[in-house]
């Protein structure tokens, strides 16, 4: 199908963009890479009155090291993050997950930025943002991840708000994700994240919920002892998945329990 | 005689360079002057009374140029929907069908108005401003439920929800087969409805001569003289008045066949409104609209001796008709007929039941019925083979119908032409080492790891169809058409009733015609999808029958034209006529091959001057090839896969395929038409599954990120191999192989699924064999056998 007619305006910097957003008003959205965005307004299940592109924004786009973390600007796209030596050597987690997004068209367009204003359940970033208690930085305030992902498709970014960077611990120790899914470009039926941050362990679990979790009971368990396989156990403690078309509520719960286990043993191997 | 060189060489298909470099010329790749775009207003419910239309604001819209519902098609569009006589003479409840619903839509999707506008966004704004006021009503899904006689019915004015009920064989034809059983197996076996997902949606361009009184109709189709047919009628036309083209198609899988509701709407509207009207289905109108494939339970009980040999079958097939009886949707109850598959049986009883509800009609797709009947025979040996702790391919053995025995009857009286079944699966064992695979499988299984293989050693029929045999193909005779001319410089136009929509016939007929005249292959044009070229009637392409039939057409005519041209070879070489050799297209009298004519010399000669006594010009033939009998291709493939318990994933390991269809004219087309089919098959296995909301009968599955079509990553290594055993049916030995793939492939894939799982006690799964129904099925077994030490398995990977 055909999206409905809306305005178009490109931004060439985050102050044109953030005019923009605030002259077109509340139904205005933010174009980047576009993936989730664009089927969306085919589909009509999304009519924005007016599209704001940021893709020519080029100070959006960058990856450095400073100040000992990693920033990571918002329209990065998934293609420069997989393989970027930066993001290899301070935090291979985030290339390897990069790596495992969508196909080759998707990683070429599709924006770090994106993922995290989108707020996907099954989005994979949310969740490594939200164990290595990532912040979430915009034209007017920094988020930490924990506070930035407060429901399904739900942030707290305001109409003219603008996803600018995402910065990022260092943490290039043991880690692992697995995303388990049908086919290779098929989001997460359910993700598992470990990585270990200080010696302690980090623990996170995408598309169980409405938002990421990061399972602090696995992290304690391990902390005070536990094999992988016991603390595992605890992966699925308080989840209250929803079922859907690939998996039902007790499947996901399993698989939390399961990948989760994986995850730490792959990471220690 | 001329010697082969063509049939069976292995050269690139010529209409590769033109469909890969997007110069193929589909539905929307036309536009015709003054054109206007039309969206359709579907019903969001799957079952609901349409209370009131209101097409104010939409009218309005801006470049809106009209805007129908039912009541403006009276005079336009008479009689309904066409439904084949059955195979099914027994047909119960028959609900009419119109291409547009007035009082009440009985599927979420069919149509209560359309919109033309001058551009496809303003039809689709449009679109969303018709108001319609629906009033709910109880939606019918499941099958069983559905035959229950307090049900809600499919349609309001319905007595019940029974399509059909035909019981082939009584079960008392089985008495003594089940009587004198040491061993009884019994499963219900779901085949679920799948979405036939061709690359190319449907679309439609229509265009009225409103002086000439002349329509032409571009659409993607594989039989475009049965729509001509179909379309004519209903708009009361003469077939003369009407052309339709379908030119490059880009897939249909059988969801091409029949007309659909905007074959006759579009055309109408584009006389209603004296404009070319152009209409292309969206991703979720083809998945919610397109005729599905499949849908259906079967009950299947086998009887057999403890040493393996079979005695019986009884089975009972339930077909979800959808909302309306698809136009050969009969044809699907062909699972019962081949039931019986490659192997000797007492007797087989079986009953076929239609069953309506509010979802979009089922038709063929890809085998239709023959997937479905090899499924559950293979299915039913292994389930044998478990019960009675035999090796599946010992029990498969002990019961094939043997090589020396064809042609031989089957249950139903059906002939199958010719067969080696064992010679295919020695090879396919043979290939993926069998023996070693089973060593490895025990070994494993030591070692809490679970491989399971599966065997498949399918048949089928196809070659559609003799007229003698119209009970058999839905009533239909599909015999088909061929026309060969030779141009006075030798170039040579070939004019087929079959259609390509991706089987190479461009490429394959052209080596079939090349041979027979004698010409060089570039010499050779092969047209089709014109209604307005070649011979007076055609019979499309599906039922894998362009070869077997259309394939023999197009040799008939070309030997006819080779008949003619010796005549004429002989007056010029001043010899009589059975004293003339045809040899590598050139004609010389016997012993003299010096003095040679070759077949241009001749072409030309029989537009010119000079021809014998009481001969008629020209150098041509038309020629229609009434097979006599289907042809029944087989072959053996062995899966391979290993099962994660505890996740219930999948992984191939192995898949070999050794098929066996006659002589094959160019196996590079043979090899792509088994992968296809094939990887159709491992589909339906493991990912595809339309899925609606049991209590509304709303799809679920409505976009490709839902409905599961997997890519080239999921699939794997296909290790093809074949045997070539001709039939004798026709004179090039040939068989079909469009659908082989698919009939052979997922109970392979199943099979193999529950050899894997069968140490925790499980003896069927069902499709797709998803993650989370394998997880779930391991979980309960295990539950089962939990209860003594500990559990079975315990794999912990």
């Amino acid at each position: 199908m055909i999206p409905a007619a809306f305005e178009y305006e490109r931004a060439t910097s985050v102050q044109q963009a953030s005019e923009l957003l605030q002259r077109f008003g509340e139904d205005a959205k933010v174009l980047a890479g576009g993936h989730s965005l664009i089927p969306l307004m085919r589909l009509r299940l999304s009519q924005p009155s007016a599209l704001v592109d940021i893709n020519p924004i080029k100070e959006l786009d960058y990856i450095t090291v400073e100040g000992g973390k990693l920033r990571v600007g918002a329209l990065v796209r998934h293609v420069q993050l997989q393989n970027s030596d930066t993001v290899k050597q301070n935090l291979p987690i985030l290339a390897e997950v990069a790596d495992e997004v969508g196909d080759n068209q998707v990683r070429n367009l599709g924006s770090i930025g994106g993922v995290m204003a989108h707020a996907d359940a099954a989005g994979d970033y949310p969740t490594l943002a939200l164990i290595l208690d990532a912040e979430i930085v915009t034209n007017k305030r920094r988020h930490a991840a924990k506070d930035f992902f407060k429901d399904i498709f739900t942030t707290p970014l305001e109409h003219d708000e603008l996803v600018c960077e995402v910065v990022f611990p260092i943490a290039n120790g043991p880690h692992k994700y697995i995303k388990f899914r049908r086919r290779l470009f098929d989001w997460a039926i359910v993700g598992a994240a470990a990585q270990k941050v200080d010696g302690g362990w980090r623990i996170g679990l995408t598309n169980v919920g409405p938002t990421p979790v990061r399972s602090t009971a696995v992290e304690q368990a391990l902390a005070s002892g536990a094999s992988p396989a016991d603390a595992a156990e605890h992966a699925s403690d308080g989840l209250n998945p929803s079922a859907d078309l690939r998996a039902s509520a007790d499947y996901k719960k399993h698989l939390a329990r399961v990948l989760t286990r994986r995850a730490i043993e792959q990471a220690s191997a | 005689m001329a010697v082969t060189q063509l049939i069976g060489a292995k050269i690139h298909r010529r209409e590769d360079p033109r469909l890969v470099s997007g110069h193929g010329r589909y539905i929307d790749d036309l536009n015709r002057p003054g054109q206007v775009y039309a969206t359709f207003v579907r019903s969001p419910y799957a079952h609901a009374k349409i209370q009131k239309i209101d097409l104010t604001e939409a009218k309005a819209a801006a470049g809106v140029r009209a805007v129908y519902t039912a009541k403006d098609f009276q005079g336009q569009v008479a009689g309904t929907h066409p439904t084949v006589a059955a195979f099914a003479p027994e047909k119960k409840t028959v609900p009419d069908r119109f291409p547009i619903a007035s009082g009440e839509a009985a599927y979420q999707g069919e149509i209560v108005a359309v919109v033309l506008a001058d551009t496809k966004s303003a039809a689709d704004d449009a679109a969303n401003l018709v108001q319609v006021d629906y009033d709910v009503l109880p939606a019918v899904g499941d099958l069983e439920k559905a035959l229950e006689p307090n049900s809600p019915k499919a349609h309001t004015d319905l007595a019940d929800n029974l399509g059909w009920d035909m019981t082939l064989v009584p079960w008392e034809a089985t008495d003594s087969a089940f009587g004198s059983a040491e061993v009884v197996v019994k499963e219900r076996i779901l085949q679920q409805r799948l979405a036939p997902t061709p690359m190319e949606t449907r679309g439609v361009l229509a265009e009225y001569d409103t002086f000439d009184k002349r329509l032409t109709i571009w659409m993607s189709n594989q039989n475009p003289h049965f729509i001509r047919l179909f379309v004519g009628g209903a708009l009361s036309l003469p077939e003369s008045s009407v052309r339709v083209i379908s030119q490059d198609v880009g897939g249909g899988f059988g969801s091409k066949i029949s007309p659909y509701p905007e074959d006759y709407l579009v055309p109408a509207m584009a006389r209603m409104g004296g404009r070319p009207v152009k209409w292309i289905e969206t991703r979720t109108e083809s998945i919610q609209n397109t005729t599905h494939g499949r849908g259906q339970i079967f009950d299947v009980e086998v009887a057999a001796k403890k040493d393996g040999t079979l005695l019986g079958m009884r089975l009972t097939q339930y077909l979800d008709l959808g909302a309306y009886h698809g136009t050969f949707g009969a044809f699907q109850a062909c699972a019962c007929v081949m039931a019986g598959g490659a192997y000797h049986w007492q007797g087989i009883s079986a009953r076929t039941v239609g069953v309506l509800t509010n979802k979009v009609p089922t038709d063929p797709y890809r085998g239709a019925g023959r997937p479905e009947a090899t499924h559950l025979v293979e299915r039913m040996l292994d389930r044998l083979a478990q019960e009675i702790g035999m090796d599946p391919i010992e029990l498969r053995r002990k019961n094939f119908i043997q090589a020396s025995e064809f042609p031989y009857t089957q249950n139903f009286g059906l002939v199958i032409d010719s067969g080696d079944y064992e010679k295919s699966l020695a090879k396919a064992m043979s290939i993926a080492g069998y023996d070693e695979l089973r060593k490895r499988q025990a070994d494993l299984r030591g070692k809490g790891r679970y491989l399971g293989i599966g065997v498949s050693t399918w048949i089928e029929l196809c070659g559609f169809g003799p007229s003698a045999l119209a009970g058999a193909t839905a009533g239909v005779a599909l015999v088909e058409s061929a026309q060969v001319r030779v141009h006075p410089t030798g170039s040579v136009a070939v004019y087929t009733g079959t259609h390509s929509h991706g089987q190479g016939h461009e490429t394959t007929f052209a080596q079939i015609v090349a041979d027979t005249l004698g010409v060089p292959y570039e010499q050779v044009e092969i047209r089709h999808g014109d209604t307005n070229e070649g011979p007076s009637f055609g019979y499309g392409t599906y039922g894998s029958r362009s070869l077997a039939v259309g394939g023999m057409a197009i040799h008939r005519a070309s030997q006819r034209v080779v008949d003619k041209a010796k005549k004429l070879a002989a007056h010029m070489l001043e010899a009589a006529e059975e004293d003339i050799v045809f040899d590598q297209g050139k004609f010389h009298v016997k012993g003299s091959p010096e003095k040679a004519k070759a077949m241009g010399e001749v072409a030309f000669a029989a537009y010119g001057a000079g021809l014998p006594e009481g001969m008629e010009h020209g150098l041509e033939a038309v020629a229609y090839f009434d097979p006599p009998n289907l042809v029944w291709p087989f072959g053996a493939h062995i899966a391979v896969v290993e099962v994660d318990p505890e996740t219930g994933s999948v992984k191939f390991e192995k898949y070999v395929a050794v098929d066996d269809c006659g002589n094959v004219i160019n196996p590079m087309v043979v090899e792509g038409q088994l992968h296809g089919g094939i990887v159709q098959g491992f589909s339906q296995a493991l990912f595809e599954d339309v899925a609606y909301d049991e209590a509304s009968g709303q799809l679920r599955t409505g976009t490709m990120l839902d409905y599961m079509v997997p890519t080239a990553v999921e699939i794997p290594d296909i290790q093809l191999d074949s045997t070539v055993t001709p039939t004798p049916v026709n004179d090039l030995g040939v068989k079909g192989i469009g659908e082989a793939g698919t009939i052979a492939a997922s109970v392979a894939v199943i099979n193999a699924i529950t050899d894997a799982v069968s140490p925790f006690g499980i003896t069927h799964v069902d499709m797709p064999a998803s993650p989370d129904r394998l997880w779930k099925q391991i979980k309960e077994a295990r539950g089962v056998s939990a209860t003594s030490a500990n559990g079975g398995g315990g794999a912990q990977a």
